[in-house]
């Protein structure tokens, strides 16, 4: 879905659990989340250092948003 | 009589007997003998072949360091000291296919004995090993066990015994992109001008050069500062609004929805919940914020760090769903989004 999103020329960022099939299918900008079943939180944190953990996440994806790439990039 | 030779094999959580997506994230472990399918591969390789033990790991434990779980399982399986090592068959599961591609390609590498698995052709682990390994092509779900199996066992005793393979249509293993030199009868410029009077006639032809797919996007430029622009939301983990108002099944998805978000804060257990049949939902389920991050988004919102967010969000499966059909979800998605002046798209997926 990110790769046709950028066909579409809007930049996409794809916060994913599993990298390698992200890179598979031709996402370009990707950003490692936690786990599959929850990859952008950690029921094992509390809910303020799970929440910061969230934010800092959808941080890198905006900054990821911000920066000119040449190729596939995993940030 | 030949001796008989040892196989490992490899399964995930579910086919090792271990259990559900409740027991994805369970560690590399080994059984001795013959499980689940293993069963069935008995049946194919017996009396040639003793299935002398079965390695199992799970799929989240795998695909979220597979550097690492490919290392310990490895081990366990160079422990038995096999002839050979059969994997899957995955079918269309994701992650297991990974796994299982993963898997045989470091026995194939570094123990220099045949591996085999079985995946459906749209597996993302297939185009992620293919030219690394022999991938039998199954159907997309468990009903192709038998015909997979019988395939895997065929072709792995082959090997084994290191018998001559045949091409993949012969064998019925995935093209690995490899190009053998023969003898042929006819010489190479009568055989183009066959083909190409063949293609004229519009009759079928089979090319001798198939040339290669590379369906990639130059990566577009970035934003000069999210802070200044309107960015959506789209996720394949399934997150919907209560009671799943537009039917997006839980795996093979062939539709997704579109979700008023405006004015919310964040998602809630009593208002949103995942629809996904591919993992353990119940973490989605306490806070879709975790698969949906709306809380953060809409603080980075406030804050100016996001200048606007888009009103709704975009939600599907990504669980057994082909890329044709996620790849139609995001050009009807991007034509929407392109036409309301979003600029910039954040994804998630499980």
């Amino acid at each position: 879905m990110a790769k046709e999103i950028e066909r579409a020329g809007v930049p996409a960022v794809h916060i994913c659990s599993i990298v390698p099939i992200s890179r598979t299918v031709g996402a370009n900008r990707i950003v490692p989340a936690v786990a599959i079943p929850h990859p952008l939180g950690n029921p094992a944190k509390s809910g303020d250092e799970e929440r910061l953990l969230r934010r800092a996440l959808v941080e890198k994806a905006l900054q990821a948003l911000e920066t000119d790439i040449e190729e596939q990039t995993v940030f | 009589m030949t001796e008989t030779l040892k196989a490992v094999l490899y399964m995930n959580q579910f086919f090792g007997g271990i259990g559900g997506e409740d027991k994805a994230g369970i560690e590399p472990l080994a059984k001795a003998g013959a499980i689940g399918p293993g069963l069935l591969f008995r049946e194919f390789l017996d009396p040639h072949v003793e299935i002398t033990a079965t390695v199992i790991c799970g799929d989240n434990y795998f695909c979220e360091r597979m550097d690492d779980a490919g290392e310990a399982v490895f081990l366990l399986i160079e422990g038995y000291a096999p002839d050979l090592v059969l994997a899957g068959p995955a079918f269309n599961a994701g992650r297991y296919g990974m796994a299982c591609g993963a898997v045989c390609a470091s026995v194939t590498r570094r123990m220099a004995i045949p591996a085999v698995t079985g995946m459906y052709p749209h597996n993302p682990g297939v185009e992620a090993f293919r030219k690394d390994i022999y991938i039998v092509e199954t159907k997309g779900s468990v009903a192709g066990m038998r015909d997979g199996v019988a395939s895997m066992s065929r072709l792995a005793l082959k090997l084994a015994r290191g018998e001559p393979i045949g091409t993949p249509e012969e064998e019925g293993y995935i093209p690995r992109g490899l190009r053998r030199n023969y003898f042929a009868s006819e010489t190479g410029a009568s055989r183009a001008v066959t083909s190409l009077l063949n293609k004229l006639k519009g009759k079928s032809f089979i090319t001798e050069y198939a040339m290669p797919v590379f369906d990639r996007v130059k990566p577009v430029l970035p934003v000069k500062s999210t802070g200044e622009i309107t960015i959506a939301l789209i996720t394949s983990g399934g997150i919907v609004p209560k009671g799943n108002p537009d039917r997006v099944e839980s795996s093979s998805a062939t539709r997704y929805g579109r979700y008023d978000i405006n004015g919310l804060a964040r998602l809630a257990p009593e208002t949103h919940e995942t629809v996904h049949g591919g993992y353990d939902q119940t973490y989605a389920n306490e806070d879709p914020n975790r698969v949906l991050p709306l809380d953060a988004v809409r603080d980075l919102e406030r804050e100016g760090r996001i200048g606007r967010l888009y009103p709704y969000y975009y939600a599907t499966v990504g669980n057994g769903t082909s890329v044709a059909n996620a790849g139609r979800f995001a050009r009807e998605i991007a034509r929407e989004l392109v036409r309301d002046g979003v600029q910039a798209v954040i994804i998630t997926s499980t």
